[in-house]
């Protein structure tokens, strides 16, 4: 069975030098291509190229969250945002094209949507969100018919929002609602509500940012995001507070309180750990997240199996962001290779680094430092913090940051 | 599979217990990279410096100095404070046995 499945994949990807490969290598599977995953699976052959890699990615190509508001506003494009995953096949990680739809923790084999049934000692996996789509009314319509976006996994909706505000009349309201945290990336809503801002400021001056926030207040940045959006943006950014949008139809939301209109709306639904997540029995936490060990990422349900990234019930003030995600990938790759090896994990320092632009060349930022406290992770006391203020400085570390971490995640 | 792992285990303690010393640096280290590059690699053009073969001695003089305040930085300061001298002296050591 499984000596069928690797020539099979054999078949599918080229393996130079893997042909010779003894049946009782140690194989990790990782599901899912992102900053975590992709990042566990080349750390995973840059520290034991014994072990094979195999990693399932059912989209042909990375399109990154972090950027994706700067091609809102027209300062990026969805070209720059779009990268492939290559370079992770020259460490001798394998790429299967494909849709992992079940888990079978007992076998130790995950099955494909193509039809193909794959074996592994270790799995990882990385699947990031899907909404809660059910939690607003009417969302689900008014995905398909195209009267809302969320555009909250980049991709074809980030290029379906630049679109909609393009054709936006001049005195027209964009709408941006903001699920109860946690939801992927906290800094991110109003980030976008800074870059749309940008935009209409010089394209469409009579027009509005309307900010309905389901959070009683930014939960991110807070002053910093404040402070940029009433010295540049002035009179252009309306902010609500604790308003969480229960319902949408075709041109407006309802609150719990009132029903607002608008010519574009982004409703970003709440959101859990990604679908295979749940078919695979992962999700341990209000029906939503996955509680991992953080010294290894394995999960607390099902042993054997790592989960990564936003998908994971997050540790005392981490954010569910791609440079986190990135730093689990290499806990779970510095575990995997200690247990295959036969030796005793250690825990792993990890830090985050989150830049937000608030203008086309002025960013902000927000740094952590996490350690093991014999229980979880926990911020290092005295570490990490905020920005003194939003600078061009931070601005060009912001696309440093961006252009760097898609090299350290996928080549 | 597991008897061979154990085996292979028995027969090379040395080297494996001087493979665990190395890899708290190279962890404390994999976390820089999401700025500084893989293995302190940046890509060409980038506007942070190599840290890949950097001296020892010239990096870990450097995290002191942006944890102790006399580097001023717009992010290091606040990065470096979480690592101990310990922590900054392994990542140090890392560094500069990569190849640049």
């Amino acid at each position: 069975m499984r000596r069928r499945d690797f020539l099979k994949l054999a078949g599918a990807v080229s393996l130079a030098g893997c042909a010779t490969a003894t049946p009782s290598k140690a194989r990790v599977v990782v599901i899912g291509g992102g900053f975590g995953g992709a990042t566990a699976a080349k750390y995973i052959r840059l520290w034991d190229p014994s072990i094979d890699v195999v990693l399932i990615e059912r989209d042909a190509e990375f399109v990154s969250c972090p950027i994706s508001n700067l091609v809102l506003a027209g300062y990026s494009s969805m070209k720059d945002i779009t990268r492939d995953r290559s370079g992770l096949a020259r460490h001798g990680v394998q790429l299967v094209r494909d849709e992992a739809v079940a888990i079978d923790a007992g076998k130790k084999t995950v099955r494909l949507a193509g039809g193909g049934e794959i074996g592994y000692e270790r799995l990882i996996v990385s699947p990031g969100i899907d909404f809660m789509s059910g939690e607003v009314e009417g969302y689900d319509a008014a995905l398909q018919s195209g009267s809302v976006l969320h555009a909250w996994k980049a991709g074809a909706q980030t290029a379906a929002l630049r679109q909609k505000l393009e054709q936006m009349r001049d005195g027209g309201v964009y709408l941006l609602s903001i699920p109860l945290a946690p939801y992927r990336c906290p800094p991110g809503p109003y980030e976008r509500a800074s870059m749309v801002a940008a935009y209409l400021k010089q394209a469409k001056p009579r027009s509005k940012v309307l900010v309905l926030d389901a959070n009683p207040d930014v939960t991110s940045k807070g002053p910093l995001f404040k402070r940029a959006w009433s010295e540049l943006y002035p009179g252009l950014i309306e902010y609500r507070g604790g308003a969480k949008v229960v319902a949408v139809s075709a041109g407006s939301v309802r609150t719990e309180f009132d029903t607002v209109a608008a010519d574009v709306l982004n409703v970003v639904p709440p959101q859990r750990a990604g679908d295979i997540a749940e078919k695979a029995g992962l999700i341990t936490t209000n029906k939503r997240w996955c509680d991992v060990d953080w010294r290894t990422m394995e999960s607390k349900a099902v042993k054997g199996v790592h989960v990564l990234g936003d998908a994971t019930l997050s540790a005392a003030l981490m954010p569910k962001s791609g440079s986190m995600a990135n730093n689990h990938g290499k806990i779970a790759a510095a575990a995997i290779v200690e247990l295959l090896g036969g030796r005793s994990p250690q825990p792993v320092k990890i830090l985050n680094t989150c830049y937000s632009f608030v203008a086309e060349k002025e960013a902000i930022r927000v740094s952590s430092v996490h350690e093991w406290d014999g229980n979880t992770l926990t911020p290092v006391k005295g570490a990490g913090g905020v920005s003194a203020a939003r600078s061009e400085a931070e601005a060009g570390y912001a696309w440093n940051w961006a252009r760097t971490i898609w090299a350290d995640s996928l080549s | 599979m597991h008897r061979r792992i154990v085996l292979a285990a028995a027969l090379s303690l040395t080297a494996f217990s001087v493979h665990s010393q190395d890899s708290s640096g190279r962890n404390l280290a994999a976390g820089c990279a999401i700025c500084h590059g893989t293995e302190g690699r940046p890509a060409p053009g980038a506007p942070l410096i190599a840290l890949a073969g950097l001296p020892r001695d010239h990096i870990a003089t450097q995290m002191r100095a942006f944890r102790d305040g006399k580097r001023p930085a717009t992010v290091m300061h606040q990065i470096a404070k979480g690592y101990n001298d310990a922590q900054i002296d392994a990542m140090a050591a890392w560094f500069a046995a990569q190849k640049r």
